[in-house]
């Protein structure tokens, strides 16, 4: 749906491509430097690719929130960020109290399978009384109008809970879980000089499992039909007898599970846990969905996984200091929104949308 | 009506359950606004008592004043009773592992210092007794109950002010006097507005200079009026009215918005610092009169780049791209990529003050003239804009896009006009802050301070000048006067956000054409 914007020698298109090609070509040839300079082995980017892959089911995770409500409303609900953090915090109490108690020690298995549900309950009430709150009186205001509570509603769950908890770093307790000899959770293993860590292969693992969950949640139950109806066309699925309301307000408690499930793993590998531990993984989390393009289920995997996977390689291919990792981030949200704003498997959506 | 009552005493007594375990009252408990009679932490506790009456009193005026009196009494009771229970359970249970809030101070600041089981039952009799007030307060007519309200304000607002609080006399006194006049505004107000309109009419320049001369004498004198401390405070509230106003172009005018502003007040604070700092890389040592309008021209030009690949974007997506520009400019000024030339994070130290001849601003006083200038330059430029043909295509681009475009406005040059004057605005604030603190330093520059100045622009009035000064003196003046207040100030950001969305997104201060906009509902 592009559109010639000024005559017919479109000077700002020319500009525009003009910088994307100085950045192309900059990558190109950093990378090719990097590779031909040897100074990093195999090993290197092997340890890199596997931490990568985990934070993006992180990344992933956390997207597909955002991408569930866009999908349905064509909000951005920037508190998306401190629905993940809410969860993660809450469940940091419960397996604190685990771990004093020698139940995390006697039984791991279910103390963290009770954590993570204690985080997905924590963050769906969080995001339920947001909506309801903060979102529903708002739904056909002006699209900027939701944008800006979005904002505001973000900075109060954050002080919130800086607030009720405390502004110390709180941090989860370490786990060990020996399956077959090996200690999934907290295992550092040598392998021929490269540092494996199972708990990122656990992580990946867990996010893709949940992600197969959702996607057959929202294909074949009658619930994601309904879903998938009111993304459609909110007003003919009120018309075919679809409760509305109830449809968003399952999607955002949908988001929210996925997103407290995220945090937990999240923790077991990141250790620390902060009120403002959900802007970052939040904002990260909305680049990967605008990646796989916003409201595409399948589009929000994939782009997490690359996001995690960029992150991760990017600054040692590029030879870039690794400080600039937010800016890779960053940078990739600009590019992809500047040369295609409908994302790797984005639909067009129609410029009033976008 | 039981239910409502119920519902509402419920409602409001959650909320200062919420606002006691973050540590309100512990904190409110230092500032005495009436000397040895009342706390900010009690009243605190007296106004959610009697807006849980008042609220809970039906809306229709059938019911007898009894009824209206007992369901306020009703609210209240029950509002205190959710805070007693509170107090019950911090003294009874050690909570502090989990909320830091739960303290020994909090019980004794929720009992009023009495032990628990009668500090409770006073708590308990105590909202009934304001409750029922609070009920029977909706029986009165509106102009009595209203200058109540607002001499009550006007109590407590001095009273914090004051460093130790008012005597029992001042208090009283204040508040009979500014209940008196606004009732008498309320009564005889209008007859009053059309005296003033009709001499107004009758020599019109006149009295707008009389205006003019007297405002500006009040705003020449306020320095030597509030001191040094009060004057730095000013001066900071100045610093975000040139950067709320520049903000108030992009969002207000031209409709986009901006979340990344914060970047362009860098780019000024950063130009300014190597230009005139002997101390930092360039040793340039320039003067910070050569420094400011290249500050502003190096800050309009990065507007203007960023509006270049965001041209084609819109509403929420234009937001999260300004978003993360602001986060890369910060990221790539605290990295050691650039700490040869920027200084990481030691930023940029020793900036000169501005100097005229061989005298150098150092106190606040100097730079509340040379902001005040900066201001007033500003809004003279915001309000001939706003006017003219270009403020009028912005304002035709924020309504609708398409048909803007349609109707000939060039969207590109606009757009990103609007861009370059928004940072241009925001390069002067930089640089003028850089020489007012003398140093530069990344963490001065987070996002906090974009959605700081957004904040302002919004509660104040999106598109208003006058919005955009009131914010300024709401959001960063007071919390900066109200020391323990500082802890709140985050949260209550937020939840202002969200409360002036939904009830009233035109702001304080709305533009007019604002008002009409946002009160015609769009439907998707």
């Amino acid at each position: 749906m592009r559109r010639r914007l000024s005559g017919p020698v479109d000077v700002t298109q020319l500009v525009v491509s003009g910088i994307g090609l100085v950045i192309l070509l900059f990558v190109v040839y950093r990378l090719v430097a990097t590779l031909m300079g040897g100074t990093y082995g195999v090993s290197t980017y092997a340890s890199q690719a596997i931490f990568g892959l985990a934070q993006g089911g992180i990344y992933a995770l956390i997207a597909l929130g955002y991408t569930l409500v866009y999908g349905i409303l064509f909000m951005i609900n920037f508190a998306h960020g401190e629905i993940f953090m809410g969860g993660t915090y809450i469940a940091y109490f419960v397996i604190a109290a685990f771990d004093r108690s020698g139940f995390l020690e006697s039984n791991p298995l279910l103390a963290i399978v009770a954590t993570v549900a204690t985080a997905m309950t924590a963050s769906v009430i969080l995001a339920l009384g947001l909506e309801r709150i903060a979102y529903r009186p708002l739904r056909r205001a002006p699209r900027l109008v939701p944008l800006i509570t979005a904002i505001g509603a973000s900075l109060f769950l954050q002080y919130a809970f800086r607030g009720l908890f405390g502004t110390g770093v709180k941090v989860y307790p370490d786990t060990h879980l020996h399956v077959a000899g090996i200690d999934i959770l907290g295992g550092r293993y040598d392998i021929g000089g490269m540092v494996v860590r199972p708990i990122y292969f656990v992580v990946f693992l867990m996010a893709v499992t949940l992600m197969l969950a959702l996607w057959i949640l929202v294909q074949k139950t009658k619930m994601g039909k309904a879903m998938r109806a009111v993304a459609e066309d909110k007003d003919t699925a009120a018309l075919m007898g679809i409760d509305v309301d109830r449809v968003v307000v399952l999607t955002f408690a949908l988001g929210a599970a996925l997103a407290g499930a995220a945090g937990v793993m999240f923790a077991l590998y990141n250790k620390q846990v902060t009120h403002t531990m959900g802007f970052i993984p939040g904002i990260k989390a909305f680049t990967a969905a605008v990646l796989g393009g916003i409201g595409n289920v399948p589009g929000a995997m994939l782009g997490g996984f690359f996001l995690g996977l960029a992150e991760s390689t990017f600054p040692t291919l590029l030879g870039l200091d690794s400080q600039l990792k937010d800016v890779i981030a960053f940078g990739l949200l600009v590019l992809v929104l500047i040369f295609r704003p409908t994302g790797i498997l984005g639909e067009v959506l129609s410029r009033k949308r976008a | 009506m039981l239910k409502r009552s119920l519902r509402r005493g419920a409602l409001v007594g959650g909320v200062l359950v919420f606002i006691a375990l973050i540590g309100a009252p512990a904190a409110f408990a230092r500032e005495p606004v009436v000397r040895g009679v009342v706390t900010l932490s009690q009243l605190l506790l007296a106004i959610g008592a009697l807006l849980a009456g008042s609220g809970a009193a039906p809306a229709t005026r059938t019911r007898s004043t009894g009824a209206v009196v007992a369901a306020g009494a009703i609210a209240g009771a029950v509002c205190m009773l959710l805070l007693a229970l509170l107090a019950l359970l911090v003294s009874a249970v050690d909570l502090r592992q989990v909320l830091v809030n739960a303290t020994p101070q909090l019980v004794d600041e929720l009992t009023l210092g009495r032990g628990v089981v009668t500090g409770s039952t006073v708590l308990v009799v105590l909202g009934t007794v304001l409750g029922a007030l609070g009920g029977w307060s909706t029986r009165l007519p509106a102009a009595i109950s209203r200058s109540a309200v607002l001499a009550g304000a006007a109590v407590v607002v001095v009273g914090v002010l004051r460093d130790k609080g008012l005597a029992i006399a001042e208090a009283v006194a204040l508040g009979v006097a500014v209940w008196a006049v606004a009732y008498g505004r309320s009564r005889w107000g209008s007859a009053l507005a059309t005296r003033y309109q009709r001499v107004q009419r009758r020599n019109s320049t006149m009295v707008s200079i009389v205006v003019w001369i007297a405002g500006l004498f009040i705003l020449l004198g306020l320095p030597s009026i509030l001191g040094t401390y009060g004057t730095s405070v000013l001066d900071l509230v100045g610093l975000y009215v040139l950067m709320g106003l520049g903000l108030n172009i992009v969002v207000g005018y031209a409709g986009l918005l901006d979340l990344g502003y914060v970047a362009f007040f860098t780019i000024g604070a950063y130009v300014t610092g190597l230009l005139t700092s002997p101390a930092a890389s360039t040793q340039l040592g320039l003067s910070f009169w050569i420094a400011w309008p290249l500050a502003m021209v190096a800050a309009a030009g990065a507007g203007a780049l960023l509006g270049i690949p965001v041209l084609r974007m819109r509403g929420d997506y234009l937001a999260i791209v300004t978003l993360g520009f602001g986060e890369i400019i910060r990221i790539l000024v605290l990295s050691d990529t650039f700490k040869s030339v920027l200084g990481g994070a030691q930023g940029i130290i020793e900036i000169p003050g501005p100097s005229i001849g061989s005298f150098t601003m150092m106190r606040p006083q100097h730079f509340y003239y040379l902001i005040l200038i900066g201001v007033m330059i500003v809004v003279f430029v915001s309000r001939r804009i706003s006017d003219s043909r270009v403020g009028r295509a912005w304002m035709a681009i924020r309504e609708d896009e398409d048909v803007a475009e349609a109707t000939g406005v060039n969207l590109v040059k606009y757009k990103l006009l609007a861009f370059a004057m928004g940072a241009s605005f925001s390069g002067i604030g930089g640089a003028i802050f850089a020489s007012w603190v003398h140093s530069v330093f990344p963490n001065s520059f987070t996002l906090l301070v974009s959605i700081n100045i957004l904040s302002l622009v919004i509660v104040g009035g999106i598109g208003s000048i006058p919005g955009v000064v009131l914010g300024a003196f709401f959001l960063v003046g007071l919390p900066e006067v109200l020391r323990s207040f500082a802890d709140f100030r985050m949260i209550t950001f937020g939840a202002l956000l969200v409360a002036m969305m939904i009830a009233r997104p035109e702001g304080l201060w709305p533009a007019k054409s604002r008002r009409r906009e946002l009160h015609l509902e769009v439907a998707e």
